[in-house]
């Protein structure tokens, strides 16, 4: 600064960078107000089911706006675990969910272990063909294979059986999984196998003492992205369960319409029931999914 | 272990043999199998599943589209083939073409506002400082990771007539830009989801929220591969910001832009869950898309699983041209050989 300045009249020099400088905090001030709009736009939502299922009936059904449940209540989560729905309990239906994504993880992870290693650690012929092959399959939908396969379960005697449900969602998540599966073998190695080798160690052992612990993360966001997708899954379980005892969530959730009413309490607190589980797991891999899902593209 | 070679052995020798190219294996001691087995053996499990419940229904769909199969049929009666009967029916119906038209307009403008908005947002994520923007993701999550069939759920009760929030927010909008924007004000038991393009306006913002989210994290992700560098030398060289994206940032983002635009396309063209729930089942036959058409078709009493099959040909081969261009993108740029 020089001499000749007068105090309270900066320089044109600093003028101009205070400029900028409120320019920025002006910038930065827009992106997190954008930032702050689009957060409620997605939580809200949410939010609103969950406050909902709190609510007493009286809150729930005004035409005013009740930002939260003002006098919080548990009659509806109680409901909801003690009446039930459509005369079995919440509990039955969330373990029916939870045998078929465990199920479906199951035999899916050991079956895209296996492929994914082949097509990971080994060139051979048809190993582009059946990449490719994953692909395409990966995006037939699945509604519109709902015909034959239920012909097919019908025939096979699986019609309202669990394992008739678990099979098909394993068919619908086995490409993908063996396509992100095979990014986390590759990426292991391998001279850490062939040391192994040159030890003596068996075929198997090398596989389950050497590969199998390094794969393992990967093996878990495989599995935690088939179980969501069996979580959720809807229209089979609409299509090839019609005994009651046997709904999965996402059906049963249907039980709280009637054709006259809906029984939105219920609903909400049964719906945020079946939503807590997937929530957990998204978290854990949230960022594996993307890099699966996007595999490659990126790199560019 | 023990169990898949002896499988192995048995379906193995089918497959068609390829030589043992690797070299580093130890030799192989007798009575084992040969090296280049072992692959093959491996994929057996997975190739059963694929071959089985995904490739052979797409078969058995293709043949019942030209059959009539009712439900004596389903009960066991074999069923009688049809020639082309289902598709002519089809294509004469006007219902296929609602339906087909509802699919497309639908996927068209679903895809546009997804791909715009998450773009936005995945941009928006870069230029945020850190706490903001893991507060941000943390949040978008929530309506990625909400199950469909509850996102459906919500947003019926978001739009509901009587207590919904939405009928109470274009309320409390004043009258003027109400009626300026709309041409009304009062929104009091407005029922949205009775007339199928009003359906149609809640489905697309359900499935707009539903899905921006991993679109900006895939992008975000895609950013932060870009250099650094090249967006210092633009801005030394005064370039705008709009410049900077059109000119850098979009040329190499490309082709995850190919991959999200036809991941986005694919998913649209077959909405379901959320269609079923907000339309409140089959009997709004306006609201139908293909998927719904279809399933309505075969599972409504009377069944009609032929027709049924012969729609749902037609939504498959609609996405097999579009994954086309998607397996190219991928064996362009992933090393699959």
């Amino acid at each position: 600064m020089t001499t000749f300045e007068t105090p309270g009249r900066p320089s044109r020099h600093v003028k101009a960078n205070r400029k900028l400088k409120q320019r920025k905090r002006l910038g930065k001030f827009g992106l997190n107000t954008a930032a702050v709009v689009v957060f409620v736009f997605a939580v809200f939502p949410v939010y609103w089911m969950v406050s909902t299922a709190f609510k007493s009936s009286e809150q729930i059904f005004t035409t005013d706006f009740i930002p939260f449940p003002t006098d919080p209540t548990l009659d509806h989560v109680k409901r909801v675990f003690t009446e039930g729905v459509a005369g079995h309990s919440i509990w039955r239906y969330m373990l029916n969910s939870a045998i078929v994504a465990v199920g479906t993880v199951l035999i899916g992870a050991v079956f895209s272990l296996l492929a994914a290693t082949a097509v990971a650690r080994f060139r051979f012929r048809g190993r582009t063909s059946f990449l490719v092959l994953l692909l395409i399959v990966q995006m037939v939908p699945g509604e519109a294979l709902l015909i034959p396969l239920f012909m097919m379960v019908r025939r096979a005697g699986l019609y309202d059986h669990l394992f008739g449900l678990i099979v098909v969602n394993i068919a619908m998540t086995l490409p993908f999984a063996i396509w992100m599966l095979r990014t986390f073998v590759a990426a292991v190695p391998k001279e850490l196998e062939e040391a192994a080798w040159i030890d003596g160690a068996s075929r198997f052992a090398t596989f389950w003492k050497v590969l199998f612990p390094l794969v393992a993360p990967g093996l878990v966001a495989t599995s935690i992205f088939s179980f969501i997708t069996a979580w959720n899954e809807f229209v089979f379980a609409l299509t090839l369960i019609g005994d009651q005892a046997s709904y999965t969530m996402p059906v049963a959730l249907r039980y709280f319409v009637s054709q006259r009413s809906v029984d939105w309490g219920g609903i909400m607190a049964a719906s945020t029931l079946m939503t807590i589980p997937v929530i957990i797991f998204f978290l854990l891999v949230q960022r594996r999914m993307v890099s699966g899902l996007v595999a490659g593209a990126v790199k560019g | 272990m023990a169990n898949t070679s002896t499988v192995a052995r048995g379906g193995g020798s089918s497959l068609s043999p390829a030589r043992g190219r690797n070299t580093t294996k130890p030799p192989r001691k007798p009575g084992r199998m040969p090296a280049w087995v072992l692959p093959y053996a491996l994929l057996i499990p997975g190739l059963l599943v694929i071959a089985g419940l995904l490739l052979y229904p797409l078969y058995q769909m293709v043949v019942m589209s030209f059959q009539n199969v009712g439900l004596r049929q389903i009960r066991g009666v074999p069923a009688e083939s049809v020639g082309f009967e289902n598709y002519q029916k089809l294509f004469e119906s006007e219902l296929f073409w609602t339906s087909l038209r509802n699919t497309v307009v639908f996927a068209a403008v679903t895809v546009a506002l997804t791909l715009t908005l998450g773009t936005l947002v995945g941009l928006l994520l870069h230029k945020l400082g850190k706490k903001m923007s893991t507060f941000l993701i943390v949040g978008i999550m929530a309506a990625w990771a909400t199950p469909q069939i509850a996102t459906a759920i919500i947003w019926r009760w978001l739009f509901d007539a009587e207590s919904g929030v939405i009928n109470w927010g274009l309320n409390a909008l004043p009258d003027w830009f109400s009626s300026l924007l709309f041409g009304r004000s009062d929104w009091t038991g407005e029922p949205w989801l009775n007339d199928a393009f009003t359906i149609y306006v809640v489905l697309i913002i359900a499935v707009v929220w539903a899905s921006f989210p991993f679109i900006a994290v895939s992008v975000l992700a895609g950013l932060k591969s870009i250099s650094q560098e090249l967006y210092e030398a633009a801005r030394v060289d005064g370039a705008s910001a709009w410049r900077i994206f059109w000119r850098i940032t979009f040329p190499l983002l490309k082709p995850v832009f190919a991959v999200l635009v036809v991941l986005s396309i694919i998913w649209d063209f077959k909405v379901f869950t959320q269609l079923f729930v907000l339309a409140g089942g089959t009997s709004n036959r306006e609201a139908f898309n293909l998927s719904l058409f279809a399933y309505t078709q075969a599972f409504s009493a009377p069944p009609k699983m032929g027709m049924g099959a012969a729609i749902a040909v037609v939504l498959t081969l609609i996405l097999l041209v579009i994954t086309f261009f998607y397996v190219r993108q991928i064996v362009k740029t992933e090393d699959v050989r």
